[in-house]
């Protein structure tokens, strides 16, 4: 998932061809947010201060607006992401003991990531799959209809 | 509640009672046994749906027939010819269009069953959505070329306005009043905007638009922009529906290609384009001013209003901001004509809804149906029944900013009037169906952790009201709430509602109250007696929240 930009330089290049590409209206903020988001992980300090100068937009703007949505993140997280829906329908449906068995499985509690930087566990509102309920998302994949005994085999998907 | 094949109802208000309701219920009840049909249809008493003459009614479902003036001695001739042979008694049949008012939406509904009567899916699941070619040979760009060649901007209102369509997001404001107020606003700038941030839980009906027919709302968008003047849209679809942002992506290269949108088109001397924005997750934006602020670069945090967005909307110029279902609806409209749609559903809400249907039932999934139908209907006709036999407790309507209803209100028609009378609310479409396994502090819980989440944080009622909220459910789940607290819920809910600057707040603290109202023992055994009734709740006598 993640692509290793770890230099500050490669940051501040992948910011500037983003803005060359996308433009620098402020209309174009949260698209390259998105796309800084998914190269990086996460939306790093460098990356705000060089989109601050080349966008002409207040650095504290943008780390408002990459705080705000839920999707962006200004934190590092783990190689694998897992969001569980806790929503009512996926709830009603069975959705608390499946929870449950997730973080005794992972160890972790809701916005924690591991200590190996394998997985960060999230919970996350109704994901628009709640035919079949509940649901959980790791990384792109959706899985449905999840019973607490799928877990480990699930999470036994992922290096 | 099991799966049945056909539900009938007697009508039991006080002039069908007095005609002798009770002996046809009976009656009906006896010969149903007799026939050995009591596994396969569900007999109930239905309130207000009798007009004075011809009562008791009797009304079969999946057929819609009604018959009139019943007596107890034609029961065993109803049911040996109609239940048991299928053939319906025509000399006691009347017709729905004699009776008014209450009832009249029962005339739509004959042979209703899911995949019939679609207008908004008409196409979801039997094209290509990612073949311009298979959109335009099913009427596709048909309704936009009328428009175009034959009407002027503001026939074009008319036949909305006169259609009667109401908007689908939840708060049904009529859309062709909408269009009207932003054609009647002098700017050389306006926009068009199709709300796809979908986030109710518990709604996916858009995404199965958009991902099933997303030409339709190229189409609509266009035919918005032609009737109030507008050369420019933007799609704002929620991040998280990766294929239905790229299936519109296609759709708008698609019709780029043909030259369906871009300068003068087709020598019309009208103009539009379309982009999309694709969101970053936060409920909020499903609000129209915080998805204009988000469009714009900013936080999505909703405006002051007025200024609606129909005066000053995205960058301050007038904008129509429209639902993707209700979008749906406007080329099937313009090409049926106002008085096709005005037949089918209620006089005050004409037209279809689409529902998703979730919880403790059979069976799960998305229904197109005429507006009016009630809740035993959806239960028993389309959710084949309760899961396992279970009883029905209560339905959670329109995501969380519905309502929480209880089973003595599944007779109502399920309107956008009819509801509001009743003191509910319609929202978004979804359909969350309980059974008697759901506690209503825990249910009440994970909707209030849901909006304590995504409350923006610009207003302090809604950031604070809602996190007080949860904390007051957290403790009475643990068994340590006291009587005052549920007075306290109650004043949240009266604070939210009147304080909050949007929807979201506004709406937050219905769930606070139904289940004050209409489940108000339930609540009381979890605060007196130290019980969760349906053993859901923790109960562990722990103070997780310190309230002062």
């Amino acid at each position: 998932m993640i692509v290793e930009v770890k230099e500050q330089q490669d940051v501040r290049q992948l910011v500037r061809t983003l803005v060359t590409e996308k433009g620098h209206e402020k209309a174009e903020l949260i698209p390259i947010l998105h796309d800084i988001n998914s190269a990086l992980g996460y939306i790093s300090d460098e990356a705000i201060e060089e989109l601050s100068e080349r966008m002409n937009i207040p650095s504290s703007h943008i780390y408002s607006v990459a705080t705000f949505y839920r999707m962006l993140s200004t934190e590092p997280r783990g190689r694998h992401v897992i969001q569980f829906c806790e929503s009512a329908p996926c709830h009603v449906a069975g959705g608390r003991l499946v929870w449950q068995k997730l973080q005794q499985e992972l160890g972790l509690s809701n916005g924690e990531t591991s200590e190996d930087e394998k997985w960060t566990l999230l919970t996350t509102s109704c994901l628009g799959v709640c035919g079949v309920g509940p649901v959980l998302v790791v990384d792109h994949d959706i899985y449905g209809n999840v019973t607490p005994e799928q877990i480990p085999g699930i999470l036994g998907n992922y290096e | 509640m099991k799966a049945t094949r056909s539900m009938v109802l007697v009508s039991s208000d006080p002039e069908s009672l007095d005609m002798g309701a009770l002996d046809v219920f009976n009656t009906l009840q006896q010969q149903i046994a007799a026939f050995g049909l009591e596994e396969e249809i569900s007999l109930s008493m239905i309130s207000d749906v009798s007009k004075k003459t011809q009562n008791p009614l009797v009304l079969v479902y999946p057929d819609a027939v009604i018959y009139g003036s019943v007596k107890p001695e034609d029961i065993p001739h109803i049911v040996e010819e109609h239940l048991y042979k299928g053939r319906v008694v025509a000399e006691k049949q009347i017709s729905p269009y004699d009776l008014t008012g209450q009832i009249a939406w029962l005339s739509a509904r004959k042979g209703t069953l899911p995949a019939e009567n679609r207008i908004v899916l008409k196409n979801v699941g039997l094209i290509d959505p990612e073949s311009i070619d298979d959109y335009i040979v099913n009427q596709g760009y048909e309704a936009l070329g009328t428009v175009l060649q034959e009407m002027t901007p503001q026939e074009t209102i008319a036949i909305i306005m006169n259609s009667g369509l109401r908007g689908r997001g939840g708060a049904g404001f009529p859309t062709g009043l909408k269009w009207q107020f932003v054609a009647s606003t002098k700017n050389d700038k306006k926009y068009v905007i199709c709300n796809a941030d979908e986030s109710e839980p518990g709604t996916f009906k858009d995404r199965l638009v958009l991902e099933g027919d997303p030409h339709a709302i190229i189409e609509a968008m266009m035919i918005a922009a032609y009737a109030v003047g507008a050369d420019e849209g933007f799609v704002y679809i929620r991040g998280e529906y990766g294929l239905a942002i790229s299936r519109m992506q296609k759709a708008i290269d698609q019709a780029r290609a043909y030259g369906l949108l871009g300068e003068n088109i087709f020598d019309t001397g009208f103009s539009f384009d379309l982009h999309i924005h694709a969101g970053a997750g936060a409920y909020i934006c499903g609000e129209e001013t915080a998805l204009i602020e988000s469009i714009e670069g900013n936080r999505g945090e909703p405006r002051a209003r007025p200024p609606y967005p129909t005066t000053a909307g995205l960058w301050q110029k007038p904008t129509v901001v429209n639902n993707v279902e209700t979008l749906a609806n406007i080329p099937a409209i313009i090409r049926n004509g106002a008085d096709w749609y005005k037949s089918i559903g209620t006089p005050s809400s004409p037209g279809t809804k689409v529902y998703t249907i979730l919880g403790n039932v059979n069976v799960t999934g998305l229904i197109e149906v005429p507006m009016g139908i009630t809740l035993r209907e959806v239960i028993s006709i389309y959710a084949k029944g309760m899961k396992d036999g279970a009883s029905f407790k209560l339905a959670q309507t329109g995501g969380s900013s519905g309502s929480i209803i209880p089973a003595s209100l599944q007779d109502t028609p399920m309107d956008f009037d009819s509801f509001s009378k009743a003191g509910v609310s319609l929202g978004s479409g979804a359909l969350l169906i309980g059974d008697e396994n759901v506690c209503v502090v825990d249910l009440a819980k994970v909707l209030l952790n849901f909006f304590r989440f995504e409350s923006c944080g610009k207003c302090n009622p809604c950031r604070i009201g809602n996190k007080r909220a949860y904390e007051t459910l957290v403790n009475i789940s643990e068994g340590v709430g006291t009587l005052k607290d549920l007075d306290d819920l109650h004043m949240l809910s009266q604070q939210l509602y009147e304080l909050s600057n949007c929807g979201l707040g506004q709406t937050a603290g219905s769930p606070l109250y139904d289940i004050l109202a209409h489940f108000r023992a339930e609540v009381e055994a979890h605060v007196k007696l130290k019980v969760c009734p349906t053993g859901v709740c923790p109960m562990s006598g722990r103070r997780v929240y310190q309230i002062v």
